[in-house]
């Protein structure tokens, strides 16, 4: 075979490959979309569910959602942000370094049930919250923070030191310069990896299981000690352990959808404010 | 008076002997170049002089630098390491200017060291852009991303922010190896002209703009000063063999 003849099967194999990927990705979105779009209306979204979770909305369990990304973010964010900050601009020995990435990287792999379980026996028994929206939030912010703290890190990493050296040379401290220049340059890859980790988070069932999930709760919260539904295990419920699995079959994949589109809009979201504070960040 | 002089300087990078006993005293005043081949420790030395080796792992620093007769290594009786760095400001090799508008990357240096007067900092960016010669250029565009200047203009954007904030020395690292003939050239009538006010050390391998430029030329070689002295007499009359060929190009 010659040269050209490798090179040629090699790009064809590579490009067929990735065809491949893409069309499953597609296929799944399209398999949600057709059987979800009929269920989707402004009802389905704002009413609460009837008969047994075959009929009605999914309003609490959106609401729910909602709830835990924010509270899990507001946990994750300031902490991992921060832990990030200091492990690639303070620490200086590479081995501490290493042990730290070492210990994130297992963190993440640390399957999400454990997190779950984690979280039941820390903050729903030890700390005495009860299932609640605080228990479930700071589960799921575990489960963030070792991305959180990754994001960080790459985003600092691709601030170019001389950005740091130009700073410092001027008399500026450690810390404004993290402050001035670092951050500001970071901040938009730090911002687009937060969203895509809260689209992580919303879709996570395992670790709200045992911390907050309700199984039906037609009701909103008052107070953060407050079970609530949420997406994915509404959707967990309704397709597998309800009593009219079948009948409730639209008012799954229409939650699938919602929750799909919720990522999707996130994704998105994060693709134009890294866009936008790109471009800002040259200018302010 | 001397306003720098470093005596017996050695420089370690863990076990490996970067500066080797180094000596030289520098007037006031005076434009420095410090030549040699690649790798022979110009600018390690350079940096010692805003200490910005500190910032690099495993270094080790011996002897004494002077500045104005005050030891900046000391601890204690020393100069903060701020205070140091607000006398010696430094120029990169690669223009690095901030992601920010070029009227905020001139005043940072003032900011940060915690100067907020409006009217002061707006006079002293402006003051700092006319030295720098970039005035005329930039001052209809203030408020325009740093990065939308020509990389002549951004490395002279980078010299009027060093000048912001009134050093009295100026450590220049190969300023010009980045820039077509015209900005260098450019680059060279400013430090001829900055020559007045501020002593300047410069690292270059362009010996004619070593030659143009200044005073005095130190010649390093593998981590040792061999030669320092006016820059007529290394150019024309060296005393080391190593500086000769060197000089006239047949190593480096
Ligand atoms: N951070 C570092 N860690 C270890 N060794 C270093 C480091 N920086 C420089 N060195 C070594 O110290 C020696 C001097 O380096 P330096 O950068 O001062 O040379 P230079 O004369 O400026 O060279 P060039 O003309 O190529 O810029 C070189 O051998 C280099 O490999
Ligand atoms: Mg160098």
């Amino acid at each position: 075979m010659t040269k050209q003849t490798k090179e040629y099967i090699a790009f064809w194999i590579f490009r067929i490959l990735s065809f491949i990927v893409l069309a499953i990705l597609i296929w799944i979105l399209y398999f949600i979309f057709v059987r979800g779009w009929h269920m989707l209306s402004w009802d389905f979204l704002t009413k609460m569910p009837e008969d047994g979770m075959t009929k009605g909305g999914i309003y609490p369990a959106i609401i729910g959602t909602l709830y835990l990304v924010a509270g899990s973010m507001l946990f994750a964010f300031p902490i991992g942000v921060l832990a990030g900050i200091y492990i690639h601009e303070y620490t200086n020995d590479s081995k501490f370094k290493r042990f730290m990435k070492l210990m994130t990287n297992n963190l993440a792999g640390i399957p999400s049930i454990v997190f779950g379980l984690f979280g039941m026996s820390l903050f729903v028994k030890t700390l005495n919250f009860g299932d609640s929206i605080l228990a479930g939030s700071l589960t799921l912010g575990l489960l963030a923070l070792p991305v959180v703290i990754r994001v960080t890190e790459e985003a600092l990493i691709a601030v170019d030191d001389s950005f740091r050296h130009g700073s410092l040379a001027l008399g500026a401290s450690k810390l404004i310069t993290i402050r001035k220049v670092v951050l500001p340059i970071a901040m938009p890859n730090i911002l687009t990896g937060l969203i895509l980790s809260i689209g992580r988070v919303s879709g996570e069932t395992a670790p709200i299981l045992f911390t907050v999930a309700a199984y039906f709760l037609p009701k909103l919260p008052t107070s953060i000690f407050d079970q609530v539904m949420a997406l994915p295990y509404h959707l967990y419920v309704i397709s597998t352990s309800g009593t009219k699995v079948q009948e409730s079959r639209d008012m799954a994949y229409g939650t699938a959808l919602v929750l799909v589109l919720f990522v999707l809009i996130l994704n998105l979201l994060a693709n134009a404010l890294r866009r936008y504070l790109g471009n800002k960040v040259k200018m302010n | 008076m001397n306003k720098i002089e470093s005596k017996n300087v050695h420089l370690y990078y863990g076990d490996f002997h970067a500066l080797k006993g180094i000596s030289m005293s520098i007037q006031e005043n005076t434009v420095t170049a410090l030549i040699g081949p690649s790798g022979c420790g110009k600018s390690t030395y350079l940096r010692l002089f805003n200490r910005m080796n500190d910032l690099i792992d495993n270094v080790r620093i011996e002897g004494d630098i002077l500045l104005d007769g005050r030891d900046i290594y000391k601890k204690n009786i020393g100069m903060r390491i701020d205070e140091l760095r607000k006398k010696v400001g430094m120029v990169f090799q690669k223009p690095n200017p901030f992601p920010k508008t070029i009227f905020e990357n001139v005043a940072y240096g003032l900011r940060v060291n915690g100067i907020d007067h409006r009217s002061f900092i707006e006079e002293r960016v402006e003051t700092s852009l006319r030295q720098a010669a970039l005035w005329e250029e930039v001052k209809d565009k203030l408020k325009k991303s740093a990065f939308e200047l020509s990389g002549g203009q951004q490395q002279r954007l980078c010299i009027a922010r060093a000048l912001a904030i009134e050093p009295s020395v100026l450590l220049m690292d190969e300023p010009a190896s980045a820039l077509d003939p015209i900005s260098t050239s450019k680059i060279e009538e400013l430090i001829y002209e900055l020559k007045t006010k501020y002593t300047i050390i410069i690292v270059t391998h362009n010996m004619q703009q070593a030659g143009r430029v200044s005073d005095r030329t130190a010649f390093f070689y593998l981590g040792d000063l061999i030669e320092y002295d006016d820059t007529p007499v290394i150019f024309t009359n060296p005393k080391d063999i190593r500086t000769q060929s060197y000089v006239t190009g047949r190593f480096g």
